[in-house]
């Protein structure tokens, strides 16, 4: 059986699109302050998977300045998902209720 | 197995992951293996796209090994020196790090952009839109973070200002548009240095746009180019017919508008404001002499005060941080606790350099988030507290914003600390808050100040109230 990547147009990427925004603004509203930061740095970690995009872009650069910009995207992409993913953790690591304190 | 099969499946793996990672993340109580979740999804989407190699254009086939070699290189020195950084920096510096890392994916949407446009890939005036705007929008992004990041770091001190500086950005804009107009018009078959131009303008236009932005400002402009790099990545994602992109940018792009809009609202101003109003330029303007006077007291003495106190509330701001007093301040609040006296913090929306930022710095120092409480939470109790003690903060405690309407900050909501019965504020000297606004709180009669680094200030209330002894 041959399979063919799916080919998002018009309509089709619309409804992503919508869908998408939706997910996004249901997830942030209902979020306490206290978590504003950490998921603000949370979502800068998921953008980062723009790196995939600079990867295929750079694996079919057919010239000298696509070779360039590619790996300058790539160096970029993967800088902003590993250094999103290290702060948010980071961040998140510290949150601890009254009774779970391990410090004492 | 068919490799466009496997890569697919990865990515729609990848996306879920990320939608439930972020639903993870927005609960402090399942928030740490909410990071974790996404980062699978993103290992997975990475590893994934290697499987590229197989099935790469005929144009691109001679350059395969050479292209293999820059990706891996590139990801290594990416991934290398984000970790290292990301692990080292200091948590009161996270704002400008989060501006930095942004920044980057703005620039790689760009740099997609550019890859697509040079070399004339892209056909359909969808997608030549879509990939003009998110060009615009990543380099945009790339810039300005740029600046943010600078202007945090403090490595740019002054804003730039001159009259006409909005009609300037604003032809450049229109400038930015026709050009990208011109483009798609042209079905992008345009001269090289066009692009070039274009893309140039765009970086210039970031710049100029976020160089007249005052540093307390800086919070709600790198939520913004946080949203802009969502949305710029999602552009592109449809311009590469990658479903990943797509859902992630977009996802981004609206958690981090409505993030942005919270923010504005919680300083009450719109974003419009922030951007072009040219704020804490009027702190240069005259705000009419105080009436009274500051009243200096011994930090010993608060500290006392507080031990005999029966209720304690805590207004914290970024001045604490700076200081590197939390952990100082936390082993003051246990003492106080051991003495029965009840102590609440008070986190007002903007306290540090972004929304939650205070949360983050004092979770930093052990305190627990259940006697942490946002501002709309305690604000009715102040009135109730008989100690209301105020540690680095200003503009956030400043009655002004209730009561003075030529006040710049007229009107942001505000910390009730001015209810309590004795306000303690630790401050450094006599100077003013960030804004450069004279705050109405010092001269208030129930106001005493306690001069000092925070730092300092805290170790003496400690050794002051210990030399009372253990009194239950």
């Amino acid at each position: 059986m041959e399979y063919t990547t799916t080919i998002l147009t018009g309509f089709v990427a619309l409804y992503i699109f919508m869908l998408a925004a939706f997910t996004g603004f249901e997830i942030i509203g209902r979020v306490p302050a206290i978590l504003h930061t950490p998921l603000m740095s949370g979502s800068n970690f998921i953008h980062g998977i723009v790196v995939v995009g600079a990867l295929w872009a750079l694996l079919n650069a057919a010239s000298l300045p696509e070779q360039i910009i590619g790996f300058i995207g790539v160096l970029l992409g993967a800088g902003n998902a590993a250094g999103g993913y290290v702060v948010t953790e980071r961040m998140l690591q510290m949150f601890k209720p009254s009774g779970k304190s391990t410090k004492e | 197995m068919n490799a466009a099969l496997l890569i697919d499946a990865s990515y729609f793996i990848a996306a879920f992951l990320f939608i439930y990672g972020l639903k993870r993340m927005s609960s402090p109580l399942t928030a740490r293996s909410g990071i974790v979740v996404a980062g699978a999804g993103m290992v997975l989407a990475v590893l994934a796209s290697f499987l590229y190699t197989l099935d790469v254009n005929d144009t691109a086939k001679p350059f395969l090994s050479t292209n293999l070699t820059l990706a891996i290189i590139a990801l290594a020195l990416g991934l290398g020196w984000a970790w290292r950084s990301g692990k080292k920096v200091a948590m009161t510096e996270m704002p400008q790090m989060v501006a930095l890392y942004n920044g980057m994916g703005g620039g790689a949407a760009a740099a997609i952009a550019a890859i697509e446009l040079i070399g004339y890939k892209t056909h359909s005036s969808v997608s030549l839109t879509l990939a003009v705007l998110g060009g615009v929008i990543g380099a945009v992004s790339l810039s300005g973070s740029l600046i943010a990041w600078a202007k945090l770091d403090g490595r740019i001190n002054k804003t730039l200002r001159f009259s006409g500086l909005q009609a300037v950005n604003g032809s450049l804009l229109l400038l930015l548009l026709a050009i990208g107009a011109y483009i798609v018009w042209h079905g992008g078959v345009v001269a090289i240095p066009v692009f070039a131009l274009f893309f140039v303008l765009a970086l210039v236009y970031g710049v100029m746009m976020t160089m007249p932005i005052g540093g307390a400002d800086m919070p709600v402009v790198i939520s913004l180019y946080n949203a802009f790099t969502g949305l710029a990545v999602g552009f592109e994602g449809y311009v590469l017919n990658n479903p990943a992109l797509m859902i992630a940018g977009m996802v981004v792009g609206s958690a981090g508008s409505l993030l942005t809009l919270l923010m504005a609202k919680a300083m009450n101003r719109s974003v419009a404001n922030v951007l072009f109003s040219n704020f804490g330029a009027a702190g240069d303007e005259e705000q009419g002499e105080m009436e009274g006077s500051q009243k200096p007291v011994d930090a010993g003495d608060a500290g006392i005060n507080m031990r005999y106190a029966t209720k304690v509330i805590i207004a914290p701001g970024y001045g604490l941080a700076v200081a590197q007093a939390q952990h100082k301040l936390y082993e003051l609040v246990k003492l106080l606790q051991d003495a029965d006296v009840e102590v609440k913090f008070a986190i007002h929306p903007v306290a540090g350099r972004m929304p939650g930022h205070m949360n983050v710095l004092l979770a930093e120092a052990g305190v627990p988030y259940d006697i942490i409480y946002d501002m709309e939470d305690i604000n009715n109790e102040f009135k109730e507290a008989d100690v209301a003690i105020v540690i680095g903060a200003n503009d956030t405690v400043n009655p002004a914003a209730r009561s003075n309407k030529s006040s710049p900050i007229y009107g942001m909501p505000i910390l009730n600390v001015d209810q309590a019965k004795q306000v303690y504020v630790v401050k450094r000297g006599q100077g003013k808050g960030y804004s450069g606004v004279e705050n109405a709180l010092f001269y208030a009669d129930n106001t005493q100040m306690v001069y000092g680094d925070a730092q300092k200030v805290m170790v003496s209330m400690i050794q002051a109230i210990k030399s009372l002894g253990g009194g239950h």
